[in-house]
């Protein structure tokens, strides 16, 4: 999330889940909200019933966008020519905020100057959306007395991802709607626990609590109980896979992650986990990632554990061992403590409680809490930094976390745009999750009651291609792509637009990861354009 | 017949339910009324997603790989062991740099913390990443 730590200071959600309640201007992009966040999208409705007005940017009819009293049927891979252009209908109509600009942000100027040109006509021809339709959106948006903007990987996972998070933080602070009850902007994390991994430092550029990695400040929080270690910024994701291609990386420890089935290019992922010297993987089960490992190591469920997550509200909650763990396997603190140990560091915990307190030491924003604290609030919003203080559901309600907030200059460019269909490949392909799987089913595909409902990837497709393609509903498939070909059922549905097909991708038969690729990356977040992908689409001989 | 309170590992809302186990198998799902979340609601996997838990491809013990690509099962003392010997051996041929990380936005925020400390103290590398990029 650079681009809200940018504007902002913390890249964190702004404010609470029951806040959009009481919202009365919700902003909804790329989230399908009621498959991946369902009780984000129980607020949501709740607020829409009470009259809120609701307006979706999305390419798919969503079941949000359906209920949307706005639907932007944005063609995909647009959303920040969209946000640059809702600010410049906002300042021409003189709808923003002056006393929040004033008081609260630097840099206007330079934002102003950069937006002389994003008007609506100039949006219209790259969004798809009509201009009245993006005037009508700024307006709603800037008059509501509290308007909240929601989004989720739909926004992401594209070239412009960073720029995008960083142009709805602008938005934001253009019109006040930050620092205060049901307003802010909330990206919604995908799986459970991505706030607390980014809080706890499982990330190249920054230490537990966001202290910038190759800093002083490191060096002074970190060394006492660490010792020497590593304080530079290492290599993203999608660069350590790389890495492993390119022989750089030579060896890996893999914790409940399955990269082979998960990110993009499986290929080159395959390739790369094979050229490995050394592989430590653990898990579960025997996933496709696992079988690449030279040991793996059997973890504990969730259910067979105690310890923290921290939601996408940043609120820290208590997970308890509800049965023990699966006779032979070990939870991964547990896993991880004697790894530590037997490659000679210091590990004397004794249980989870151990490790939080000494998170504690270093990490100021959870410094007030503990077990008992969380299990007693049923969970407390960082952050909460002394013992007596209640947490924190709205962030920067004064100042923003760096003090003032920063507007930046983000232009979009036809560049931008990612892969494009073409005479070979031409139709875009989607990806995305269904509301009964969980990224790549390992856990969800083995719950008998939710794999009967939805067994099998479907590709939706729209009639009119359908048509051109001569397939009919349920007919097997063959999905290509630069990178692979995978096959899939078809489902005719107007949910996606003509020459856009939508594919989920939990599934391993048809992993839609073996045909998208990070040939396109957002620069900064290192996040692949995974949301658009040119394909090939026949009948299955 | 037991009770706990826990929190759902699915997705970034944070449900919170109690869950019933009985001679070692979980038999009830029931939404805390009260919590700031859930408000006593929950989706189709905080209700049913917990099969997974005892199912018969579960993990039981450590695993190494030999040179034909099977494997078979070993000690943890075992799995340590090798663990010590191989790692080391590999970033002292290609220096600390040559290690990398994939911890868990699954996982809690105990054992992220234990991923950072692991990477970059005790092994001395600065490429750890986590799957919220993608
Ligand atoms: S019950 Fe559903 S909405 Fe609640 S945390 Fe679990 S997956 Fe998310």
């Amino acid at each position: 999330m650079a681009g809200l730590a940018t504007a902002y200071g913390s890249g964190a959600a702004t404010n609470s889940i029951e806040g959009i309640r009481e919202s009365d201007v919700i902003f909804v992009l790329g989230s399908n909200t009621s498959a991946q966040h369902p009780l984000v999208y129980a607020r949501i409705t709740a607020a829409h019933a009470r009259g809120a007005k609701l307006i979706v940017a999305d390419p798919r009819i969503t079941p949000v966008a359906a209920l949307a009293d706005k639907h932007l049927r944005i063609k995909t891979g647009t959303n920040l020519a969209l946000v640059n252009a809702l600010m410049h209908v906002i300042l021409a109509e003189g709808l923003h905020n002056e006393a929040f600009i004033a008081e609260r942000t630097e840099n206007f100027a330079a934002l102003q100057e950069s937006l002389a040109q994003c008007t609506p006509e100039w949006a219209e021809g790259i969004t798809g959306i009509g201009a009245e339709d993006i005037r009508q959106t700024a307006r709603l948006y800037a008059t509501g007395s509290s308007s909240v903007i929601i989004y989720c990987m739909g926004v992401t996972q594209h070239v412009t991802g960073t720029r995008t998070c960083a142009a709805l933080a602008n938005l934001t602070m253009l019109c006040g709607m930050v620092g205060r009850p049901s307003t802010g902007l909330m990206p919604l994390r995908g799986q459970n626990n991505v706030q607390g991994s980014c809080d706890m430092g499982a990330l190249p550029e920054t230490l537990p609590g966001y202290v910038a990695a190759g800093t002083a400040l490191a060096e002074q929080r970190f060394a006492p109980l660490w010792g020497n270690f590593a304080n530079t910024k290492g290599r993203k994701l999608t660069e350590i896979m790389a890495g492993m291609v390119d022989g750089s990386i030579r060896a890996a420890w893999v914790m409940g992650e399955n990269p082979a089935q998960s990110d993009p290019d499986a290929a080159s992922v395959m390739e790369g986990l094979g050229k490995l010297d050394f592989l430590v993987v653990q898990d579960l089960f025997l996933t496709p990632t696992a079988r690449m490992a030279h040991v793996v190591l059997p973890a504990a469920s969730y259910l067979e554990k105690q310890g923290t997550f921290t939601n996408t509200e940043r609120r820290v909650q208590m997970v308890n061992e509800v049965l023990p763990p699966v006779e032979g396997s070990r939870a991964d603190w547990q896993i991880l403590r004697d790894a530590i140990r037997a490659l000679g560091g210091q590990a004397d915990y004794t249980c989870p409680e151990d490790i939080f307190e000494e998170i504690k030491k270093v990490v100021p924003s959870y410094a007030g809490m503990s077990y008992a604290r969380i299990a007693q609030a049923q969970g407390l919003c960082w952050p909460c930094p002394t013992p007596d203080h209640p947490g924190t559901p709205v962030l920067h309600s004064t100042s923003f976390t760096r003090g003032l907030g920063l507007f930046t200059v983000n232009t979009f460019t036809l560049d931008d745009m990612g892969e494009q269909p073409c005479a070979d490949y031409p139709y875009l392909l989607i990806t995305g999750r269904e509301s009964h799987q969980y990224h790549t089913g390992t856990m969800t595909r083995r719950s008998w009651a939710l794999d009967r409902e939805f067994p099998e990837a479907f590709l939706d497709v729209h009639p009119d291609d359908a048509l051109a393609l001569k397939i009919k509903e349920n007919w097997m498939v063959t999905i290509r792509s630069r990178r692979g070909s995978i096959t899939a059922r078809v489902r005719i549905s107007k949910s996606v637009q003509p020459g856009t097909v939508f594919l989920p991708f939990h599934y391993a038969e048809s992993s839609a990861n073996v045909l998208t690729g990070h040939h396109y990356c957002d620069p900064v977040a290192g996040i692949p354009a995974l949301k658009m992908t040119a394909v090939a689409i026949e009948e299955k001989k | 017949m037991k009770k706990t309170l826990t929190t759902c590992g699915y997705c970034g809302c944070g449900c919170n339910f109690y869950l019933t186990v009985d001679k070692g198998r979980i038999c009830g799902v029931q939404p805390k009324q009260d919590h700031p979340v859930s408000l006593g609601m929950l989706c189709s996997k905080g209700w049913q997603g917990h099969g997974f838990v005892r199912h018969a491809d579960r993990l039981t013990s450590p695993l190494v790989r030999a040179e034909d690509g099977t494997f078979s099962p070993v000690s943890w003392e075992d799995a340590y062991a090798l663990i010590a010997r191989r790692l080391p051996d590999v970033l002292r041929q290609h220096g600390a740099d040559s290690f990398a990380m994939l911890s868990s936005a699954r996982c809690t925020n105990e054992e992220n913390y234990l991923a950072a400390k692991l990477t970059r103290s005790v092994l001395g590398s600065a490429h750890i990443d986590h799957c919220a990029r993608l």
